[in-house]
């Protein structure tokens, strides 16, 4: 009988980093972006990063939105950076936004894929990438021009120079270890969140 | 304004359409190719001021829009009904988060339909739609199309709700198979 099994061909390091160690070091400022951030555990960590910020709009559903949503956004706002991140988990079921955001190339629209191999939010099961599938490799096969993996602490000032500098759209593949995210309580309700976050970037609802 | 040349008797309505969505501020234009939409894709193309989003799947769509919107613009999406089903979820975000919504779907699986495989869908369309809190208007002839459209433009971009207006089969034709 056919079950999952650990791919052979994309061997990666052991994951090292935790999330809350790294993610308030990758992104640094956060209040400097318009931000989305894909469900569970990257809605949760910047949310609390930002002391519940406007500029991030947090998503709690709709899983496979959160790509998309930043390639909309970047194309609105062009003369803001917009941070996508999210998941292994919620990028996986939209692996196409990757080949659209790539054709449309917004140079300014990075995405942070914060990778533990698993579905932390329901029971922590394996996902794909926890059997080897490079989310990395995906990205470059799309064509997105920078894509970078950090696996170690000495991979982040090429990771913070992309997210700060950054001239052009860029793909992080940031491994963690399992383990929970930062975590303060976030918003819920996804039309108070529209509402404020438009009110921060476009000063009107 | 006709929907059609009176001189040549070709159809005119897919340009007025996209004027149309153009007067109305329409910057992101995003679809799943379709030969129901061939005209306004074309002049999506061909407009250095609007984004033309090809997309994998339709769902993608919904998202892009949605993120649109965060940042002040605004979009339509473009799909056969078929899209519609791949959808549903992600309307989740526009019941939600009353992210307004335009989608412009044409119609298979319907008024002269030849290929048994369109039906499901095109027959699940408009309550599927609806079940996930959609307003779901149709066009059935030229005439109906501009009217049909503004209608919507209004009820998304001044009320906020999500709309889709059907290209039925009628008004577009069905394709022929055999």
């Amino acid at each position: 009988m056919a079950r999952p099994h650990t791919l052979q061909v994309n061997p990666m390091p052991e994951t090292v980093l935790d999330r809350r160690d790294v993610i308030p070091l990758l992104i640094e400022n956060p209040h400097e972006f318009l931000v989305v951030a894909g469900l569970a555990g990257s809605a949760q960590e910047l949310t609390a990063i930002t002391n519940d910020g406007p500029n991030v709009y947090a998503l709690a559903g709709a899983m496979g939105a959160a790509v998309s949503m930043g390639l909309g956004l970047a194309l609105a706002q062009p003369k803001r950076r917009v941070l996508c991140v999210t998941g292994d988990g919620e990028l996986l079921m939209n692996l196409g936004a990757l080949a659209t955001t790539a054709l449309m190339n917004p140079p300014n629209l990075t995405i942070i894929c914060v990778d533990n191999g698993h579905y932390g939010e329901t029971g922590n099961q394996d996902s794909h990438t926890g059997f080897g599938v490079n989310l990395a490799k995906i990205a470059e096969g799309s064509g997105i021009p920078a894509v970078l993996t950090i696996n170690t602490m000495d991979d982040l000032p090429e990771g913070r120079r992309l997210v700060r500098e950054g001239n052009g759209l860029a793909f992080i593949l940031l491994r963690v270890k399992e383990g929970k995210p930062l975590n303060t309580g976030r918003l819920m309700n996804p039309a108070v969140g529209r509402t404020r976050f438009r009110q921060h970037a476009i000063g009107h609802v | 304004m006709t929907s059609h040349d009176v001189t040549t008797g070709a159809v005119t309505w897919p340009d007025q359409l996209y004027d149309l969505l153009r007067r109305a501020k329409v910057t992101q234009f995003a679809y799943v190719p379709d030969a129901g939409h061939r005209v306004l894709i074309d002049r999506s193309l061909a407009d250095p001021d609007v984004h033309s989003v090809a997309l994998t799947t339709e769902e993608e769509g919904v998202a892009l829009l949605a993120g649109a919107d965060l940042g002040g613009a605004r979009g339509v999406l473009l799909m056969q009904s078929s899209g519609a089903g791949n959808c549903i979820n992600m309307l989740s975000l526009n019941k939600g988060g009353k992210f307004p919504l335009l989608m412009l779907i044409s119609m298979r699986g319907e008024f002269g339909e030849g290929n048994p495989w369109q039906f499901p869908m095109g027959q699940a369309t408009q309550p599927v739609l609806e079940a996930m809190g959609t307003i779901v208007l149709r066009a059935e002839t030229p005439a109906d199309v501009i009217p049909t459209v503004e209608a919507a433009l209004t009820m998304v971009f001044q009320s906020g709700e999500t709309v889709a207006v059907l290209l039925t089969q009628r008004l577009i034709g069905a394709k022929k198979f055999g």
